[in-house]
């Protein structure tokens, strides 16, 4: 190790490209199995559209693992939650969602999102008080205590609305394609990109930019360095749980949206999604979770249209794959 | 004690609780009357041997699993397909006990190599995706697995309901090829319990608990922790799959709701927490109390609801429809993790030691 005098400036962190290049790696390599570049665009924006709303999901259950090695198997809910909320603003609004003018689908879809983000973000409060307080620190027990909440979730969702899958269907500005040459990029995919987008650089700035999110990069790299320097590193988390709950809600919105229809169980696929997102991207790195979820979608939209049978099982190659490569996850933040 | 290998209940009220539940198992088809108590006997029986299997992951070296019911799956889908394939005869069985338990400790090996190697706290998450991508596969396979109609099949000639063993007249009671099945069921599940009482009290089952404890002092002490975990791993895989061909067995049917749903593993867990979490005989209490209020509460429940819907509640009907029982039993859970996380068994024991430590001064 070389040394410092007083002056110099501290060295910089190598900046790690590899697993930036790897998607878009990726993506190059799809161009000529595709065939039709125009299928590839249309491919590529899918992937991308899904990618951003499997991050938006994802991006605070990583954040909570990273921060208190909070293991979250409720995670699920609050994106379930977030889809049955938005339905009690969008059914009675069906009319304005139906009236052909962006400006009046998002007035409505707009408080739609936020009363998700608040009720799921209210309910990430009240779990992280009831079930995750007593059970600091102990692996088994949070994993025991989550998937119970979890369970009692899904089936307070069902005695509330019912059993029955409830459509959801898109707002009229919002269907159809962009049609470039011929290439077609479903309207509804933009906008989900852009919010994505929006997400990312907010968490980015946040983290980057402010006394709160330095003390939440420090706590996820050394808690009892930051509580010794007199933080309560408890309160940091509680915000970080609702806001990571908050944004499940968001998700599981643009989610319900995308498939146009809600159901309690969309909450157990989606925490499969999840889980290899955030394994893939290394516990507690929001950037690889983002560079995780665009890859996981990636792979199931080329696998779904080159090999269908192969989109099955094609999660667990990649998650395999990249742990070989790299057997924390992409961006091993953490020490543990 | 032999029998028990040496780990008896300890406790009076749950030695007799015990002997209470497998004497009615036993007598089940004397005693209860009708096809229900034979089937709830049955599903009690096999939930015992996997919960009890679960139980030496969970409880023994405290992993958390989710692909249980993968291994379960596995057995269930190995003889159905053999039978269905093959036709009603004991080479079908064969084949399917042949094919279906190595390939389940083949792929628990696998997964254990794999995710037990890179981090602990993956084990969890790798079992979840793991598990949920077999059973995607196993409804997709429709070829081989019918999908999600699953597997009807037939079981050989000594085995159907058809077959008279002993006639009515000679006890009073006939013994058909069904009640020969269920005491097949019986057996098997009671040797794997035992078995498994066995592992845990070995000096193998003794690591396994020393890693639950502190992983990282059981490594300096010289065991190679990966090598023992794939080992339990594996051996609850095997004792998953067996479970599984019982299961089939008694069903004469393999599909994805009765052998692979996610809903089954949470039961496995249920099971396992409410009955006592590190005891095996927690199995076979979880089991017996979960299965009762699967098959009876729910009945008891539906007349609450209605009940209540005729008294024109809020709510009330919705929250208490038969259909929701997994919310009590999930608000039920989550008390049972934090108030008595040593579950039934646990609490049996702990109150046997306060009453005996004051006699002792």
């Amino acid at each position: 190790m070389t040394e410092l005098a007083a002056n110099d400036p501290l060295p910089k962190p190598r900046r790690d490209l590899a697993p930036i290049l790897l998607p878009i790696a990726l993506a190059l390599a799809m161009i000529p199995l595709v065939g039709s570049p125009s299928t590839w665009l249309t491919l590529t924006a899918a992937s991308l559209a899904m990618g951003m709303m499997i991050f938006i999901m994802a991006s605070g259950l990583t954040l909570v693992f990273g921060l208190m090695d909070v293991l979250n198997f409720g995670h699920g809910a609050f994106i379930a939650v977030g889809a049955y909320v938005a339905t009690l603003v969008l059914a009675p609004f069906a009319a304005s969602m139906q009236a052909d003018s962006l400006w009046i689908n998002l007035a409505v879809l707009a408080p739609a999102a936020l009363l998700s983000m608040a009720v799921s973000g209210a309910l990430g409060l009240v779990v992280e008080r009831v079930l995750i307080l007593p059970v600091y620190g102990q692996h088994l027990k949070q994993i025991l205590m989550t998937t119970g909440g979890l369970i009692v979730a899904e089936q307070t969702l069902y005695a509330l609305w019912g059993p029955q899958i409830i459509p959801m269907p898109l707002p009229t500005s919002l269907r159809g394609s962009f049609i470039l040459g011929d290439v077609a990029i479903a309207k509804y995919r933009v906008l989900a990109m852009l919010i994505g987008l929006a997400v990312f650089i907010a968490i980015q700035l946040v983290l980057n930019r402010s006394k709160r999110g330095l003390l939440i990069r420090a706590g996820v790299e050394n808690r009892e360095m930051v509580e010794a320097l007199g933080y309560r590193i408890r309160r940091l988390f509680l915000g970080v749980f609702m806001t990571g709950s908050a944004l499940a809600g968001l998700g599981g919105v643009m989610w319900a949206l995308y498939r146009e229809q809600v159901h309690a169980s969309m909450s157990d696929d989606l925490t499969v999604l999840i889980f290899i997102v955030v394994i893939i991207g290394g516990l507690g790195s929001i950037g690889g979770c983002f560079i995780g979820a665009i890859l996981v979608a990636m792979v199931a939209n080329y696998g779904g249209f080159l090999l269908p049978k192969l989109a099955l099982v094609s999660n667990i190659l990649l998650m395999v794959a990249i742990l070989m490569w790299r057997p924390r996850g992409l961006y091993a933040v953490t020490s543990r | 004690m032999m029998l028990l290998s040496g780990d008896p209940p300890r406790s009076r009220v749950l030695t007799l609780v015990l002997v209470v539940i497998i004497l009615a198992l036993a007598a089940t088809p004397f005693l209860f009357p009708g096809a229900k108590a034979l089937n709830v006997a049955a599903k009690i029986c096999v939930f015992a041997a996997l919960v009890a299997s679960y139980d030496l992951l969970l409880g023994y070296t405290g992993s958390v699993s989710f692909a249980h019911t993968m291994f379960y799956g596995i057995g269930s889908y190995a003889i159905a397909i053999a039978l269905y394939g093959m036709g009603p005869n004991w080479a079908a069985v064969a084949t399917g006990i042949v094919v279906g338990l190595p390939l389940a400790a083949l792929l628990a090996l696998a997964i254990g190599l794999f995710s037990l190697r890179v981090a602990a706290i993956f084990f969890a998450m790798i079992t979840l995706a793991v598990a949920s991508a077999f059973q995607v596969l196993a409804s997709q396979l429709s070829w081989l697995t019918g999908g999600e109609d699953g597997r009807s099949f037939q079981l050989p000639e000594l085995l159907r309901p058809g077959t008279v063993l002993i006639s009515k007249n000679l006890f009073g009671f006939e013994i058909n090829g069904r009640i020969l099945t269920f005491y097949l069921v019986f057996a098997v599940s009671a040797l794997m319990i035992l078995a498994l009482l066995r592992v845990v009290n070995s000096p193998f089952g003794r690591v396994l608990q020393a890693i639950r404890e502190n992983r990282f002092r059981a490594e300096a002490l010289g065991f190679r922790t990966v090598f023992h975990l794939t080992y339990a791993n594996c051996l609850a895989a095997l004792v998953a799959a067996s479970a599984g061909i019982l299961n089939a067995l008694w069903l004469r049917y393999a599909g994805p709701d009765t052998s692979l749903s996610f809903s089954i593993m949470l039961d496995i867990l249920l099971m396992v927490v409410i009955g006592g979490m590190g005891t095996i005989y927690g199995a076979i209490i979880g089991a017996t109390i979960f299965i009762l209020a699967q098959n009876y509460l729910q009945s008891l429940m539906g007349v609450a609801s209605k009940a209540a819907s005729e008294a024109g509640l809020p709510l009330l009907p919705g929250l208490l429809h038969p259909d929701r029982w997994l919310l009590w039993l999930g608000l039920l859970f989550i008390a049972s993790v934090y108030f008595f996380p040593t579950g039934v068994v646990g609490r049996l024991r702990n109150a046997g030691r306060d009453k005996s430590a004051n006699v002792s001064h």
